[in-house]
């Protein structure tokens, strides 16, 4: 690695301020700490600091989006194939997958890089990593056929309104990979939602309604079994289907520490919760589904493994993570039930929460002030 | 046995390099006084450069509370004052004679003293220094009438010199220091012991104190920990607190009538051939100290623990408040894909790293930041090792922004730099949050006064 990094020390001087490729200093900065782990020693303060840094956090997210997405893959097959009533080996289902998936990933992430190195470069600050996760993020919450350009459009759409208009990675309110699908949502819907977007170049005749499209219209009968919706071999976004999946990476968060337990088990806590409360109720098919099939279908256990963590636009305070995920639960299955013109609430559920996040925190640290003053007044009193 | 209080948030870092317990005569004629080492204070220097010194010979007041006497540890000459870019006083060098003759402030009971004469003796001496107050961490006010004074008799940081071996046998100087403090305060001297750790008779021994014991990793030797359980700080309250060696000190003072400068001194770190403990007195050139010692490799030498020490040079010296000097390697190199690799070997409390399987396991770090700095992104992490009741990053964000309310609000009486170190140690961001703390502190002192 000797001559990597003789390379490196010899084409640096052009990069730093006064040589001749002075403006792409970010760009330079940022494929050096990639291949090499920066030299800077601490100077005040402690003396010795953890391993951690960012890009390995940021690693341990995508790793843990690896199982959806090879699911997703497969599955992207699996459904185009079902659909047209061939039955096919793993490979040419897995090959069709890939040809339909890997274009939307590097779009995303080319879109997405390009525009945080420029930013980058403007602001004459570090690339984050943050988007490592977010361009992985992107492609999973697609539904198969989409458009390239919408996939450009939407990143560009996330990166610079839903982040970089905040200050960057760190500020943002939104969740950018929400914000992106929302974004689509909400300005192409037809490609987004309905029977037709969800398996890719699907036939005609064939139904492909995911499970809360049918619940949409009260067709319970038409909902898939469990264990295919656990197993995720039903119709939906790339990564969403597989709850076994989801699963699998969800461990990888927990283990390492970097996703917060906390807030995906308050999430299911409040979808289970909305749903027994719906069962009681009853007053329609769809309240009488039982409660632990809202975690899935849909988006949800996607939404509470990997949106819903986002520590940038979660809760920071440890009682806020719970209230704020318990609602995210709640709202999404509210969503759902209620609103007709929505079928997946746990999207509009996450970035509502996002929104609402600063306010718990501040209940949350204003009742420590509270208790610090009450113990000031008492020392007065006494 | 009294009650024990437990921390449960904090982390040990287990270093290589820990002191022998042997204590080693140093023999040195080089020492100096850093003005630097005392926060908040505009040093007025007294001397000049060749001037004979005793033992207690003032060297420099704090310009603005005169009152307040820096004197030398040992009997000299002044070798040189060396002064840093702005003029800014740095070092007081002074070569010593080797005959530690000293200026005699007298004999006498604390006990049967008032409490304007021990403090008039503890500021004369030149050891009131050595008492400190919280908020803020300077130097305490004398005219202030502290809500209570604390002592931590252990010090839970990595390496941490060992005070039952450093103050074993000296149970009736400790006494009489503390005999002095508590002419100083209407409320409790609480001493802190460890919970966990065999303590020695000076300490529990001791008359006139309230004996508390904590458990649990660092920071639960810290004294902002010991007082954010015992008696938390409100807004315009200040409690003292000093260290083990420094009630020595003081005893010594009561005893002989001399500013007696003797301190113990761990040397360790990876880098140390024999880490051990050295007698000699306060200010000690770093040197002298590690002569023949140490490793060949780059190294860092730090005046204090790895947390919070600072960095000195070779030819530096101890600071005043140092009972411990740390040798580790320094960092200065690239590491090709670093982030990516699995990292055995690697210290991390994240357990994105295998270190978290090898729980006893000793390192040897270096001081690589191992990573950029960015923006804060990852919450939830300070909280682990940071055993106060207190929301730490929304009181670092207040010190961002420099929001007095919320600074205020938010507890930043109780806490000072060193509270912080763990979580400068483990932040995925590399923010350099002591720096942080001091700047908010600053602000606050600056606001108040």
């Amino acid at each position: 690695m000797k001559f990597l990094r003789d390379l490196l020390d010899k084409q640096k001087p052009h990069f730093v301020k006064g040589g001749k490729f002075e403006k792409l200093h970010s760009t330079f900065e940022a494929f050096e700490t990639f291949l090499f782990v920066p030299d800077k020693v601490t100077h005040s303060g402690a003396h010795v600091r953890d391993a951690i840094d960012m890009k390995r956090t940021m690693i341990i997210v995508v790793l843990a989006l690896i199982p959806p997405l090879i699911f997703g893959i497969w599955n992207v097959g699996y459904q185009h194939y079902l659909s047209l009533g061939m039955p096919y080996d793993f490979w040419p289902m897995f090959g069709f997958g890939l040809i339909k998936v890997l274009p939307v990933i590097v779009v995303s992430y080319v879109v997405g890089l390009a525009i945080e190195f420029g930013f980058a470069q403007a602001r004459h600050h570090e690339v984050n990593e943050g988007f490592l996760v977010s361009g992985m993020l992107i492609p999973l919450v697609m539904p198969p056929d989409v458009p390239l350009w919408m996939v450009a459009v939407a990143t560009a759409f996330a990166v610079i309104i839903g982040k970089e208009v905040f200050g960057g990675t760190g500020m943002n309110i939104l969740n950018p990979a929400l914000t992106a699908r929302a974004f689509l949502f909400f300005a192409y819907p037809s490609e987004m939602s309905g029977d037709k977007v969800w398996i890719a170049e699907k036939a005609d005749a064939f139904s492909g309604a995911t499970p809360l499209g049918h619940l949409l219209v009260m067709d319970v009968d038409k909902v898939p079994d469990n264990f295919s919706m656990f197993l995720g071999t039903i119709p939906g976004s790339i990564g969403e289907t597989s709850t076994l999946a989801i699963i699998l990476g969800a461990l990888i968060l927990i283990a390492t520490g970097i996703g917060s337990a906390r807030i995906m088990l308050s999430v299911i806590a409040g979808g289970l919760g909305m749903g027994l409360l719906f069962n009681l109720w009853g007053a329609n098919d769809y309240m009488n589904i039982p409660a632990y099939q809202h975690l899935i279908m849909g988006g949800f256990a996607f939404g509470a493994v990997y949106m819903a963590t986002d520590p940038v636009s979660a809760s920071q305070t440890t009682r806020g993570k719970i209230i704020y995920g318990v609602l995210i639960g709640m709202i999404a299955v509210l969503i759902r039930v209620f609103n007709p013109a929505y079928p997946e609430g746990m999207m509009l559920s996450i970035l509502l929460m996002n929104v609402f996040a600063p306010l718990v925190d501040y209940y949350v640290v204003q009742a420590n002030i509270k208790k610090r003053l009450k113990r000031a007044k008492a020392v007065i009193n006494a | 046995m009294s009650n024990v209080i437990k921390i449960k948030k904090g982390l040990n870092i287990n270093l290589v390099g820990e002191a022998e317990k042997t204590v080693k005569e140093l023999s040195t004629d080089q020492f100096a006084i850093k003005p630097t080492d005392f926060i908040g204070v505009f040093p007025k220097i007294l001397v000049k450069e060749g001037d004979a010194v005793k033992v207690g010979t003032p060297l420099f007041i704090d310009k603005y509370r005169d009152n307040i006497i820096f004197t030398s540890p040992v009997s000299g000459k002044i070798h040189e004052i060396k002064r840093g870019a702005k003029r800014i006083l740095l070092e007081i060098k002074i070569d010593s004679d080797g005959l530690d003759e000293a200026i005699d402030f007298g004999v006498g009971d604390p006990l049967k003293m008032k409490r304007e004469e021990v403090v008039d003796k503890l500021l004369k001496s030149g050891v009131w220094p050595f008492i400190r107050q919280r908020p803020y961490s300077v130097i305490a006010n004398p005219s202030d009438l502290p809500k209570a004074i604390f002592i931590s008799t252990f010090d839970s940081a990595p390496l941490a010199p060992d005070n039952d071996l450093i103050l074993h046998g000296q149970g009736d100087i400790f006494q009489k220091g503390i005999d002095a403090l508590s002419r100083l305060t209407q409320g409790e001297i609480h001493l802190n012991l460890d919970a966990d750790a065999s303590h020695s008779k000076v300490f529990t021994n001791s008359k006139g104190v309230q004996i508390n014991h904590f458990s649990g990793p660092h920071p639960a030797g810290n004294v902002g920990v010991q007082i954010n359980k015992i008696c938390p700080i409100n807004k315009g309250e200040v409690v003292w607190y000093l260290y083990p060696q420094d009630v020595l000190t003081i005893g010594h003072l009561f005893i002989e009538g001399r500013f007696n400068a003797g301190r113990v001194i761990a040397l360790t770190g990876s880098e140390v051939l024999r880490p051990t403990y050295f007698k000699t007195k306060i200010g000690v050139n770093i040197e002298s100290l590690v002569k023949n010692n140490v490793s060949n490799v780059e190294k860092r030498f730090i005046s204090g623990n790895v947390l919070t020490g600072n960095a000195v040079n070779l030819d530096g010296y101890v600071g005043f408040y140092a009972t411990q000097v740390t040798v580790i390697p320094e960092g200065n190199y690239h590491e090709f894909l670093g982030w990516a690799k699995v990292g055995f070997g690697k210290f991390s409390v994240s357990r994105s790293f295998p270190s978290f399987l090898f729980k006893n396991r000793k390192y040897r770090l270096d001081t690589n930041y191992h990573g950029g700095e960015r923006a804060l992104v990852m919450t939830g992490e300070y909280e682990k090792v940071f055993p106060f009741d207190i929301f730490p990053m929304q009181l670092l964000k207040a010190i961002m922004v420099e929001d007095i309310d919320q600074m205020e609000n938010l507890g930043i009486y109780e806490v000072d730099e060193e509270d912080f170190a763990l979580c400068e140690v483990i932040d995925t961001s590399k923010t350099n949050i002591q720096e942080l703390v001091r700047k908010g502190l600053d602000l606050m002192r600056k606001e108040m006064s």
